[in-house]
């Protein structure tokens, strides 16, 4: 057998992507949310029954089942809950590694949600750290968390245990 | 942007797979990149294009690789009027399974034809290969087959 044309080496990987291309629709309770991201805002929902606050809400309380109708604004500083330091490099990154995901509950939500940490080097972090979001300027904002830099340590001493154990 | 507008976002989900090719599918490819096509020889005789890396029937190693094509033999089709995006060809084409010359197994590619009145079963066609520098070893290198004189 020919080992190739032009002295190229024989064929022994292939590349063999699966993807899918799909339209998200957000949906109403959604839509408010990324519109206030477009404001440079947290909107949140609460629940009637319960009162819990949740951001993003899905437009319902998955714990009574029913629909979300009071909107909350959310301030701009929350408590890393858990967190991980990524390592590994994997295709389609695009933040430098090493770098932190957290899990972020904002003051006066009762859901977390991921979030990426900056400007703390990555064997600070912690769990109970209190961080602040970095939006893009004004003009960048967008429908998206794209409009969310990332979250930084706002200066606060740590959150109590007690404060975050029931989002764990 | 009005509050009343619905919003959407295109999005891709996408696993980047790499898969090893192993020997024989890697000497397909190669062959491939390099506009020829050959098959494996089974523990009969038979010729498997594409080729297996073992015998379908008794699941021996299969033997010797030898050339086929590039022209063959419409062994049956199918008539896609409207391509989609990932499709071979972004024109009406045909799904074929094409038996190469030289093979016992059928290749299933695209045919490009004008229309499906030009295309039959047993119709001859041909492999028309990407330009040598666009081929990198990938069934795509193959892309498509055409009538055998050139009919569309």
């Amino acid at each position: 057998m020919s080992d190739g044309a032009a002295g190229q080496d024989p064929v022994t990987m292939l590349a063999t992507p699966i993807g899918l291309d799909f339209e998200f629709t957000p949906g109403v309770a959604q839509s408010k949310f990324l519109r206030g991201l477009s404001r440079g805002e947290f909107l949140g929902q609460r629940c009637d029954t319960c009162g819990k606050v949740y951001v993003p809400s899905r437009g319902t309380c998955p714990t009574d089942g029913v629909p979300t109708t009071e909107d909350v604004l959310l301030g701009n500083s929350g408590t890393v809950t858990t967190f991980c330091v990524v390592n590994v490099p994997f295709a389609g990154q695009s933040i430098e590694i090493p770098y932190i995901c957290a899990q972020i509950l904002l003051d006066g939500a009762n859901l977390s949600f991921m979030g990426l940490i900056q400007e703390i080097p990555t064997d600070q972090i912690r769990m109970g750290m209190r961080v602040e979001a970095v939006w893009v300027d004004e003009s960048e904002l967008v429908p998206s968390l794209a409009s969310v830099r990332y979250f930084r340590p706002n200066g606060e001493p740590d959150a109590a245990y007690e404060t975050y154990e029931e989002y764990l | 942007m009005a509050d009343s507008e619905v919003l959407h976002a295109e999005h891709r989900l996408e696993y980047p797979y790499a898969r090893s090719t192993g020997p024989v599918i890697g000497a397909f490819l190669t062959a491939l990149r390099d506009g020829r096509f050959v098959g494996a020889t089974g523990t009969d005789g038979r010729v498997i294009v594409p080729p297996t890396e073992y015998d379908p029937l008794t699941g021996d190693d299969v033997g010797e690789l030898v050339e086929v094509g590039p022209g063959g033999v419409i062994e049956s089709w199918a008539w896609v009027s409207e391509p989609l995006r990932k499709h071979p060809l972004q024109t009406p084409f045909a799904w074929a399974l094409v038996r190469l010359d030289g093979a016992d197994t059928a290749l299933l590619h695209a045919v490009a034809a004008g229309g499906p009145d030009e295309l039959s079963t047993g119709a001859r066609v041909t492999a028309k290969f990407r330009d040598e520098g666009e081929r990198i070893g990938s069934m795509a290198d193959l892309e498509s087959f055409v009538l055998e004189g050139g009919a569309s």
